[in-house]
């Protein structure tokens, strides 16, 4: 089974082949880019294309490793013994298996996404060590022990906010996404708004290139804020010159809130107008 | 032969183990690529490299590998007028008529063809020869910004542009100095650090989990609670040679204001003497003494200096040295203090690390500190704050 592109999913010959590697070797793939880049998508459309069950296990600041695996719910069965159910005297009743034991014992190899694990405590990926490692772990309250009946395809995406220890990193492959270039970005453009006019795509994105050309920016417009804005150029029905226009006389582009997320950026965006309507002057 | 390209991998600092190159050699095995060596470097970058920061090393480390001894064979095939275009494209119209003025281009053609007749033989790191890593201004992968770039980037018609050529990832290189994206990895590390606080609440879960194992007798659960209880005194030199380097310190400065809640901050010129500030106007109402700070804050406080420590030497050692005013007691004095009162104490300087040798000042306060000044970087930033966990 090879991964390539698809009619929902443009993606680099760089990353196929990470992902190709992380199928063949059955090692979890780490994969790091800017936000908006892709990488939650990345394993929806793996799912897609080796037509198997995508299991999606979202990290929270509160998330635990446990979870993962298995929860003892003790509030249920603290609950169940005060009435008398005859189902307290199995603690089996109560153990309710997480992702993790989901993934090992799918029928058919599943897709784990493990999304943004940089949003746990700084002490959960050493917890999960032993289980991509081994991919099997024990339950202690019934002292099973539960085992993969073949190794899930593991992605597990970061937003670089916290530093991964290296015994995880080792276990893992990486692949960082880049921003794509004019080419790439077109492609998968094309994949989420097909028939879009070729002018306007142009225009807009010579606008955007020059948006993000802007080092002092706090945070660059991605690919998601790029296909919003289009859709909004559809939307509102705004004419390739009317781009044209605005970016040569150096003003905002039409829209703008689409592409920057933020007040100071924008301050700082019609400063740069300003100066260089009175330079044109 | 892998073996060589392993070591030369970890010679540019990029650290992989070995379980990770056998990794490469069973995804070689299992014939994930073949004959491609485009694609056996993105494979290699798989398996070795684990942090985007370290993607530059490694294509350092693959020039080196890979292309080598290539590059001043490709430089003695380059036709003038290449260059000559290559160089003009990167030239401003101002930039062009200063190089007339100058007797130009061809003048400068002309002193990199004579050195390529002078030198004989292959050479790296230097600041006069075509080679490669230096900072001369002909050759390649060094670090002189307007230098003429001989074989990185190849010549389009002869040799396609290698990846590893491209250098993509350059900005993601940690040792660079911080920025606003970078900004964010700093306060990581600081918040890491950061959690080392120890209180203890009531685990609920843990005690609801206790109680009905030991069927529904109470059994209180205690864990540590997750709040912060560093803390930390800020020194910030202000004015004067630290102009250049405002937007830095204010950048890292509100990086540790948003992360902890025990922070005091003051402001000093130069160096310490008897009185800090607690504005950046140094307005005398907001004036503190030196002497009470010392007296206000326990030796559990983290005390960060940042400044560049480029200053005179006397206006460190010599009672009287202050620039402003007329001090009684020498700087000295008072870093030594300083340090004897908080004993985690580093200093933080935004000067480049490299040019530290050539002012005796940055040696004096560095020995004040017992070594522990480091730069304004990631990777100082991060030492930092390791040498401040001790």
């Amino acid at each position: 089974m090879s991964f390539q592109s698809n009619s929902r999913y443009i993606v680099t010959p760089e990353l196929a082949l990470a992902v190709n590697a992380a199928i063949t070797l059955q090692k979890p793939l780490l994969i790091k880019g800017e936000p908006g880049t892709g990488k939650t998508e990345l394993a929806k459309a793996l799912a897609d294309s080796l037509q198997t069950e995508l299991l999606q296990w979202h990290i929270k600041s509160t998330t635990k490793a446990q979870q993962g695996l298995y929860e003892y719910d003790a509030v249920s069965r603290l609950r169940d013994s005060q009435l008398g159910d005859a189902r307290v005297h199995d603690i089996a009743n109560y153990i309710k298996p997480g992702k993790l034991w989901q993934a090992f014992t799918a029928a058919k190899r599943p897709v784990l996404l493990i999304d943004e694990i940089d949003k746990a405590d700084i002490e959960f990926p050493n917890d999960l060590l032993h289980e991509l490692d081994q991919m099997a772990f024990d339950v202690y309250e019934t002292g099973q022990t539960v085992r993969a009946l073949q190794r899930p395809v593991v992605i597990i995406t970061s937003n670089n906010e916290k530093e991964l220890p290296d015994a995880f990193l080792r276990r893992c492959f990486f692949h960082y996404i880049r921003f794509p270039d004019e080419h790439a970005l077109s492609q998968i453009v094309d994949v989420h708004l097909p028939g879009l006019c070729k002018q306007l795509l142009t225009e807009a994105l010579e606008s955007f290139f020059a948006l993000r050309a802007h080092n002092q920016l706090r945070k660059k417009p991605s690919t998601s804020e790029l296909i919003d804005w289009l859709r909004l150029l559809v939307a509102e029905q705004i004419s390739p010159e009317q781009l044209k226009q605005a970016r040569e006389q150096g003003g905002l582009m039409p829209l703008f809130g689409a592409l920057l997320k933020n007040e100071q950026d924008v301050a700082l965006l019609e400063k740069l107008a300003f100066i260089s309507k009175r330079a044109a002057r | 032969m892998l073996i060589r390209f392993f070591l030369t991998v970890r010679q540019h600092g990029v650290q992989s183990s070995i379980t990770e190159f056998l990794d490469l050699l069973r995804a070689l095995q299992a014939g994930l690529v073949f004959a491609d060596i485009d694609q056996f470097y993105q494979l290699a970058r798989l398996c070795l490299v684990k942090n985007e920061t370290d993607y530059d090393k490694f294509d350092r480390a693959c020039a080196e590998y890979f292309a080598g001894v290539e590059q001043l064979d490709l430089a003695s095939l380059i036709p003038d007028d290449w260059l000559q275009s290559s160089i003009l494209r990167e030239l401003s119209d101002e930039d062009k008529a200063k190089l007339q003025s100058l007797g130009g281009l061809e003048q400068l053609l002309a002193a990199f063809k004579q050195r390529l007749q002078e030198q004989q033989e292959r050479h790296a790191g230097g600041n006069k020869w075509i080679g490669t890593g230096g900072s001369s201004p002909f050759g390649a992968y060094g670090f002189h910004p307007e230098g003429i770039r001989v074989g990185q980037q190849g010549s389009g018609q002869r040799r396609a542009v290698k990846v590893w050529d491209q250098r993509q990832f350059q900005a993601l290189a940690s040792d660079e100095e911080l920025n606003t994206r970078s900004l964010q990895l700093a306060l990581r590390q600081l918040r890491r650090f950061a959690r080392t606080g120890a209180a203890q609440e009531l685990d609920i879960s843990a005690t609801v989990g206790a109680t009905s194992a030991q069927g529904g007798l109470l059994d209180l659960v205690w864990q540590r609670e997750r709040h912060n209880a560093v803390k930390i005194l800020l020194l910030l030199d202000i004015g004067g040679s630290m102009d250049d380097y405002i937007t830095q310190s204010r950048q890292l400065f509100q990086a540790v204001r948003a992360e902890f809640k025990h922070l005091e901050i003051f402001y000093f010129h130069n160096c310490v003497y008897e009185t800090l500030w607690r504005s950046e106007q140094r307005r005398p109402q907001d004036a503190l003494a030196t002497i009470d700070l010392l007296h206000t804050y326990g030796s559990d406080y983290k005390l960060i200096l940042i400044g560049d420590a480029t200053m005179g030497p006397y206006e460190i050692s010599y009672p009287g040295g202050s620039v402003e005013h007329y001090n009684s007691e020498a700087g000295e004095v008072w870093l030594k203090r300083l340090c004897r009162q908080f004993p985690a104490a580093v200093w933080l300087n935004p000067q480049p690390n490299d040019w530290w040798s050539h002012y005796p000042s940055i040696k004096q306060i560095n020995q004040l500190f017992d070594a522990r000044m480091y730069p304004l970087t990631l990777d100082g930033l991060s030492d930092a704050i390791n040498a401040l966990k001790r």
